[in-house]
This record gives structure tokens, sequence and C-alpha cells, in this order.
């Protein structure tokens, strides 16, 4: 059968794309495979986007993973198609571009065909692309930076973000957006008003965005024709957002998990309150029911039960801000605080080795964004040097709100407790314990890494009533709901 | 089987046609669904045009819209199909009449006769006739093309999702007193959610997955144009540049496309050619519903950029 012959391959690569996909963390099941695979035989794989959104429709049925699923499909299917075949060779590079259709005012270079540009040359064509937003321009001048300025050799074992550094710091892309805005600026016949501004620097933000991705596209096209499909799925394979860890997490990452917290929290919040509404009927209330039986003449006969009312403890959030762990310390707030309804009041303190109430920046803000950000810059948490002292912190702690803990009180003490040697004051721990209903520890580090170095995490733990790991969003948030 | 669309540009295009711009993704999407006869599940922030897809759809192929919509509470008798008891009383009723007037006349009436009617009006009063089909049921039984559109799935409870299953994978409907009930023909089947909570694996393992998130520059800039009569490109240009840049601040909530429509619809209304500081500032209400959003969104407007201020003044 000719037909089956000339599909198999595909089919193949179709089975290592998903095999991959689960490797990366994505829940992948046999029926939706049997789909993808009916998919694409309804979808030419020249129709790159449209094959890309039918492989996406049937297997990945979560946005949050579709970043995951992107990295993936980029490196399975990027050497397919034609309008990517590679240019190793300078002199195919620069006759591709003589090619495109160019504006007497751009520079040209003298000879055309074999002489590569100069670097002047290539930034000055990055920047006037970019300045008309000439995408078919743009791509080319990717393609050119990569192979001047990445270096790369093959069957050299580096990754792709070296590379990647390698050239856009070449291409001083800050630089370029400064320049054109003020090329911009003067373009425009009575400068820009502040809305004006914006709006263009916007623009060649997300054109510069747009080169950005295209190097990146370009090396990872480049890496793939040199270790080949599987090698490098696995060296690019990137955590679902749930699974990043915090403390590890670069501004691309942290970005993807503050817009995973909200519906994080929203669907939490109606979890939360779900359990409550269906909540059974409480144990028999006796007084109630006498008091009732007396219209009955003395019979008890309408029993009366206790409305059940689930504790709502007050929560005291204590929380390191310093630099190793503030990205937890920002995430585990804001959770708290967006479910703040499912406890009678909550209070936090954050420190580094100062410590401060910042209960304030919450009360009243609709945005705990916004509010957490106030944190970091206004609350006063440095003493001496702003290196983590767990031991003054918790000192100033006891002596300023050591009486506000009840018994109700639960209290979650979150850091890593890298104490830089200082003295560790756990007698203090202990007195709280004494007081509160519960004290709880999350460390965002990796239960390996306890207590080596200058970590004293079984000090303070041996006064705690648990000590959890939190790495990430799917720990928090089943810690979280443990709590309420 | 015939298909309404040949290829994925057919989808674009019928959907262009019924004015409503679709991108690859989603004209891909709708295509697949057709060809594989599988719901689509559409998610996505509010206000992009979710509903307004299946709507769409709908007029595209000719088809008639069935709409579901998903509240919490949501049950059988009101998604699938309920017996009209009142009917079914009222023939009981009569049958007792006419039955009344037989034995009167011939005095001395057998069990045996009695048994067989009670089985006769059973038989009866649970045939279509007395059945009410609620929109699930109608979209199967339907002879003509229809597009059935399950509005804000995620609203119903984790249980009531197991209602849908049974139509999502095998288009068809039991009914203990009549039997099962196929499809006559595959209808287009469009589930949308706002994401309020997860939806069960068993249901999202039945659907092609479809999310539309916020357009980019150059679609919205054709949505206006398409949708808002009178725009001109030049106003529709900065409308989709303002909005893009808005959504770029963090919000409480972002605008979506529907009210950058109704942005644009005041726009031209008040006559504005060029969007300004000032006009921005007095219309941005319209775009952010938010106290806190709207001062924000202002602080961003007014405020030179620090380091860009620098650059004019050298």
């Amino acid at each position: 059968m000719p037909q089956t012959a000339s599909t198999s391959p595909l089919l193949e690569l179709l089975g290592g794309f998903i095999f991959e996909l689960r490797a990366a963390g994505l829940p992948v099941s046999l029926t939706e495979n049997l789909d993808a695979m009916e998919a694409i035989a309804h979808i030419p794989l020249e129709e790159r986007e449209t094959f890309k959104f039918a492989l996406a429709a049937t297997l990945v049925k979560n946005h949050a993973h579709w970043r995951v699923f992107e990295t993936v499909f980029e490196v399975y299917f990027s050497l397919r198609g034609e309008e990517y075949n590679l240019q190793d060779s300078p002199s195919a590079g620069s006759v591709d571009l003589a090619e495109l259709p160019t504006d007497a005012d751009k520079p040209r270079q003298g000879g055309g065909g074999g002489t590569p540009m100069s670097a002047e040359q290539l930034a000055e064509m990055l920047f006037q692309a970019l300045l008309r937003g000439d995408d078919v321009l743009l791509r080319a001048l990717a393609r050119q930076a990569v192979q001047r300025y990445a270096g790369m050799e093959p069957g050299r074992p580096v990754g792709g973000t070296y590379y990647l550094y390698r050239t856009l710091r070449n291409l001083d892309l800050d630089g370029v957006l400064e320049r054109l805005m003020e090329q911009a600026n003067r373009d425009a016949p009575r400068g820009f008003t502040p809305l004006e501004e914006k709006l263009e620097r916007d623009e060649f933000e997300a054109r510069i965005a747009e080169l950005r991705k295209e190097v990146e596209a370009e090396i990872r096209r480049r890496l793939v024709a040199d270790r080949g499909v599987e090698a490098m799925a696995k060296t690019l394979r990137k955590p679902l957002p749930e699974d990043v860890d915090f403390m590890h997490a670069n501004s691309e990452e942290l970005m993807a998990l503050r817009r995973a917290i909200y519906p994080l929290t929203r669907k939490l919040a109606v979890r939360l309150a779900r359990k409550r509404r269906h909540g059974r009927k409480g144990p028999l209330d006796f007084r109630n029911t006498i008091r009732h039986s007396l219209s009955y003449g003395g019979v008890p006969a309408e029993p009366k039960f206790r409305y059940p009312r689930p504790a709502k403890p007050e929560i005291m959030v204590i929380a390191d801000v310093s630099g190793s762990v503030a990205a937890f310390a920002r995430f585990t707030l804001h959770l708290v605080y967006a479910i703040s309804s499912q406890f009678s009041k909550v209070r936090s303190f954050a420190f580094i080795d100062g410590l401060d109430e910042v209960t304030r920046f919450f009360e009243g803000v609709e945005d705990i964004g916004e509010a957490v950000y106030r944190v970091n810059s206004e609350a006063d948490v440095v003493w001496v040097d702003g290196h983590s002292d767990y031991g003054h912190a918790l000192e100033v702690f006891w002596e300023r709100y050591g009486r506000d803990v009840g018994a109700k009180t639960t209290v979650l003490v979150l850091g890593d407790a890298r104490n830089n040697y200082h003295a560790s004051q756990a007698w203090i721990l202990k007195e709280i314990e004494h007081r509160a209903r519960k004290v709880f520890w999350l460390n965002p580090e990796p239960g390996a890494y306890w207590d080596t170095g200058d970590s004293i995490v079984s000090e303070y733990a041996s006064h705690c009533d648990g000590v959890f790991e939190v790495r990430n969003l799917r720990q928090l948030e089943e810690f979280v709901e443990n709590l309420v | 089987m015939s298909f309404s669309f040949p290829d994925v540009g057919a989808v674009r295009k019928g959907l262009a046609d019924a004015q409503y711009l679709a991108d690859e993704g989603i004209s891909g999407v709708v295509y697949l669904a057709e060809r594989l006869q599988k719901p689509v599940l559409v998610e996505g922030p509010a206000g992009t045009g979710k509903t307004q897809l299946a709507k769409s759809v709908a007029e595209a192929t000719g088809a008639r819209l069935i709409r579901l919509q998903c509240y919490e509470g949501l049950d059988e008798s009101k998604a699938l199909y309920e017996w009209n008891y009142k009917k079914q009383l009222l023939r009981i009723q009569a049958e007792r009449q006419t039955s009344d007037a037989h034995s009167s006349d011939s005095q001395h009436s057998s069990d045996s006769q009695s048994n067989g009617m009670w089985q006769h009006i059973e038989e009866d009063i649970f045939s279509e006739e007395f059945l009410l089909t609620r929109p699930l049921l109608e979209a199967i039984r339907s002879s003509d093309p229809v597009v059935l559109l399950i509005d804000e799935v995620d609203r119903v409870e984790v249980e009531t999702e197991a209602l849908l299953l049974e139509i999502l994978s095998d288009y068809q409907v039991s009914i203990p007193e009549l039997g099962t009930v196929s499809a006559s023909q595959i209808p287009l089947v469009f589930l949308t959610s706002n994401n309020t909570r997860e939806l069960s694996e068993a249901l999202k393992r039945r659907c092609l997955f479809l999310h539309i998130d916020y357009p980019d520059l150059a679609r919205e800039k054709e949505i206006v144009l398409a949708k808002v009569p009178g725009v001109s490109d030049n106003l529709a240009d900065q409308i989709a540049r303002v909005v893009r840049s808005v959504r770029q601040i963090e919000l409480k909530k972002a605008p979506s496309v529907s009210e950058t429509l109704d942005w644009a619809r005041t726009l031209v209304l008040l006559g504005v050619e060029y969007i300004g500081a000032d006009t921005a500032a007095e219309t941005v209400h319209i775009l952010l519903k938010y106290r806190s959003d709207i001062e924000k969104a202002l602080k961003e407007f007014n405020s030179y950029s620090e380091d860009f201020e620098v650059a004019t003044n050298s």
C-alpha cells in the first residue's frame, strides 16, 4: 500500500513527539494519541501553523501547558518546511539578503554576492528593519546575526542559551530600542505626548521581541540539525508552570507564574467555598433539643443538630523576603491573601534581618500583586547588613507581637532557614509553639539541601508541627488547601 | 457524509463572511471538529468571542443554533428531556372516562382486560408524544444540520458534567422508557468555559481543545474595522495599539475584545479621529471596569518613562 508507506515516517515522528510530550509532564492519553493521528491525516503538513494548532487541539487540554508543547513542536518539526532550509555558507546568506526588496536609502554592500556584510551594516539594516517593521527582512537579519555572532561549532556541548546570549549581546537590543525611540520622536511633528511615547515604545518592544524569537528559533534549528531531535528535545525540556522551582525561576518563568497564580487562587477559593457549603450536619445539640422538646410535652420529637462551624484559623505569616527566597515569599503571601476570606484574620510580617509588620499594605487593597510589591519596596526589614538573620527576626517578633499569638493562631514561617551562621534563637519558636494552635515551616529548598551549609532547618523543625518542602505552585496549592 | 468545508481556507472564508475573523488556530480546529466529528472545548478569557464563534459557525454553515446555558443546579430535566407530566395525567383521565363508559355497557369487566389496558396506557403515556425535549436531546433528534452550543460549562457541578459525556462521545441519549435515541446527523458541538474550575479529564479527553486568547495587533485592528461601521483605518490602528499597551499593564481585568469594540463605537460616535491622552482619559472607563485598573492605566498614559526623558533632554 503506497499510502501507508508515505505516511509512516510521519506517524513515527508523531510517536516520538508524543513520547517527548509525556516525558515533559503532559498527560497525553491513548485516545488523544489516536485523535492526533487521525487529525494529521486531515491537515497537510505544509500549513505549519494550522498543523501545529491541530496537534495542540488534540493533545494539549490545558492552556498552561502550551509553552511546553510549543517548544517540543519547534524541535520536532523545525526542519520541515521549505523556507526553513539552512544556509550555512555566508555567501548564500547575503545573496538571500540582496534579493530582498530594498529601499533606496538602505545601505547596500558594493559587490553583492560574495562579500559578507560588516557589523555596522548589519546593525544599520537591523535598525531600519525594526523602524519600518519589515518582517521578512527581520527574519533574514536574525539568521545573519546568528551566523555571524553565535559562533556555533558542530558537536560543541554548549546549551542554546549560550549562543542566544552571545548573539543578543552583540546586537545590543536595549541600545537599539533607545535609538529607535529617538528616531521616532524626531520624526513626529511635535515630539511625543506621553501616550504616544508609550504606544511607540510598546510597538518597538513587540518588534524586538519578534526578532529575539527569530534568533532563538534559528539557533534551535541549527542545534537540531547538529545534534538530532531527541537530544535537543531533552536539553530544551521546560517544566510546566506548576512545576517551576520558585528559587530558580528566570524572569520569564516568573511572569508565567504570576499569570498562573490568578486562576489558581480563584479555583482554590471556589473549591474551598464549596467544601464548606457541602459540610454535613454537625453533632446533636443536646441543649437545643431539650429546649424544643418542651413544646412537645417533654418528648424530644425534634432533634436539633449543631450547625457545623469549621474553625476559621487566624493566620500569622512570617516571611523571609531576602533575595534568595523572595519569589517564594511573594507567591505564598499572594495565595494566602487571595483566600483570606477562609481565615478569620490574616497578619503578615516580613523580615530579612529586621522585622516589620506588613499587614497594612494588604488592607483594603484590591490588587494583591501591588501590595506584595510595596512590601518589597517600603517595609522596614533591614537591621544591619541585609543578610537573613532568623534569630534576630524572631526576637523582634516575639518582643513586639508575641502576645498577639493565641490559641487560635496558626503561624506560618516562610524561609530556607539559611541563617548566615547567626544565633538561631530557636527557643522563641518553642515559646510560640506553646501558645499557638499550630506552627508550620515552609521551605522552598529541596529536602536534600536541608541542614547543609548554613541551613539550620532541623534546629527549628523540632519546635514546629510540620516542616514542608514547597518548591512549586503545585506543592503550595496542596499545602494551603490542607491548611484550611 | 458531506462536509460543509472542503479545506481550512474555506472555514476561514466562511467565518469571515459571517463577520468572524478567525486565525489559523481557530479555523483549523473548526475544520478538524467537522472532520473528526468531535466536540470543541473553547477556553479563554471573557469577551474574546468564544460564544460568538459557535454562532458564526452556525451562520456560516447555515445550521440551526441550539444553545444550552449552563448554571449551577442544571439537571437532566433541564438539559436532556422531561416527561410531560400534566399531559400524561390528562391522557390517563381521558382513558378512564372512555373505559368507564365502556364498562357501564358491559357490566362485568374481567381482570385480564383491565390488565391489558394498563399496559396499553403505560406504553401510550411513555411515548414520544409526551416527551418534552430539552436542548441536548433536541440537537440529537433534529433532522436538519445543527450547531449545539453548551455555554459556560464550567458552571455546572462535576457530577452534572457526567450528563454530557454520553452525548459528546456517542451522540446519543439513553431514555430508560424509550431506549436509546441516536443522532440522525452529527451536530457540531461547542462547549465554552471561562476556566473557573478544572473540568474533568473525561470531558476534556472527548473534546478538541481550543484556547482563544486576546487577538494580536493586526487581527484586533481587522476586527474593529469589520465590526464598527464608520471607523477609519487610522483610528482602528490607534485603537488596537492603545488596547495592546493597556493589556500589557498588570490589571485585574484586561480589556476584552467586546470592550475594545464598545470603545471604538464610542470614539466614532464622538467623532474622534486622533486619540490623545485627554480623549483616552475621558473614555477609558469603557475599556476598564475597576477603579484601580483605571488609575493604573491613566498613570501609564501620562508619565514619560524616565530613561526616555533623559534621552530627549540630551
